[in-house]
């Protein structure tokens, strides 16, 4: 098996690298333990890490989430009140926060998918560890040193190509962490850099502002139209004489603004 | 004969299987070689299925060198060739 052949050499010569600076092969048993004991750690660690991003991503997706809501709810306002062109500038800044959430959805997927290998291989090792550690003493309990030379040797190149292998995982999950963080630094930036400000409640979007002008314009108008209403509905003897002679003055200035509101 | 896969353990085959498997490591290796990564993607899965259907996991407290080493499932074709290519490491 060419390829592989070549992989099992690999791992092997680094496993020999290590044993090879010990005088008494007892000591190689310890030096061994004190690695997988590091290595037990940092894999933990690992775990930690990557469930810390995976849990960010979440709260990334979950603002952009009400934020994308919020523009759909803004696009039913301005439909209602017949602002097709704000309706649709809401849909489209939508769609692109729905595209963010689409490929954040996607590193939270492989973020989990790394977290849950870290977390088998922190088991698998831990169970290693606790096996060799049992080794180890009975090893040094029974140790004679014609036979001790091959089983140390045995023992530890076998759990040494386990940390090769372990210690590959860790890094691999490391370099998929670091690259993922930086991503969602970028999503981060986004997010306060006031093209979102709206997110965090702390300001209003032009959206939000426009709709508020045009409801609050409504309001008035309903108001004028009441007033009228009442007017209209008052005593209508005397008031013949007051609207002849105030006419001209009050039309100017309800002209414009009707011209002025376009609801 | 012992197979580790990485982020798995460690597998005991028996040598009649041998012939099988080198087929597949053939594939796998063709793959590597011209860099075709959907070839690589099958060829690896046939092999790491092949080990997991004939091969018997081996206990925990069972310490042997592995004869060979296989990536894992779901190893990028560059990340084998960067196990590969290690520097100083390889026979010959």
């Amino acid at each position: 098996m060419g390829v592989f052949n070549r992989m099992s050499l690999i791992f092997r010569s680094k496993a020999n690298k290590a044993m090879d600076k010990m005088e008494d092969p007892r000591e190689t048993l310890d030096y061994s333990y004190t690695k997988q004991l590091e290595l037990l750690q940092k894999v933990r660690r690992g775990v930690a890490d990557v469930a810390t991003s995976r849990k960010r991503v979440e709260l990334q997706i979950s603002r952009l989430q009400t934020e994308s809501d919020k523009l759909h709810g803004q696009a039913q306002k301005a439909l209602a009140v017949s602002r097709e062109d704000l309706a649709r500038e809401a849909l489209t800044r939508r769609s692109g926060l729905e595209q963010q959430i689409g490929d954040l959805a996607t590193q939270h997927a492989a973020l989990q998918a790394e977290e849950e290998k870290l977390t088998l291989a922190a088991q698998r090792l831990q169970a290693r560890v606790e096996a060799f550690r049992t080794k180890k003493e009975t090893i040094k309990a029974t140790y004679t040193a014609a036979e001790a030379q091959t089983r140390i040797t045995e023992a530890v190149s076998g759990i040494s190509e386990e940390l090769g292998d372990v210690g590959t995982a860790v890094q691999r999950a490391e370099d998929r962490t670091a690259e993922m963080q930086a991503r969602a630094g970028a999503v981060d930036e986004l997010l306060a850099s006031g093209a979102l400000e709206d997110v965090t409640g702390t300001a209003k979007d032009d959206i939000t502002l426009e709709l508020e002008r045009l409801a609050s314009t409504n309001d008035v108008e309903l108001e004028l139209t009441k007033m009228k209403a009442q007017l209209g509905a008052g005593p209508s003897a005397s008031a013949p004489a007051i609207e002849a002679s105030d006419e001209s003055a009050a039309d100017p200035a309800a002209t414009p603004k009707s011209e002025g509101n376009p609801a | 004969m012992i197979i580790r896969i990485l982020g798995e353990g460690q597998y005991k085959i028996d040598a009649a299987q041998l012939a099988d498997l080198n087929e597949l490591d053939n594939a796998v290796e063709h793959a590597i070689s011209v860099g075709d990564t959907t070839e690589f993607r099958e060829a690896l899965s046939r092999l790491l299925t092949e080990i997991h259907e004939k091969g018997t996991p081996l206990a925990v407290d069972v310490f042997v060198e592995s004869d060979l080493v296989l990536p894992a499932a779901d190893a990028t074709l560059d990340e084998v060739r960067e196990y590969l290519s290690d520097e100083g490491l390889l026979p010959g």
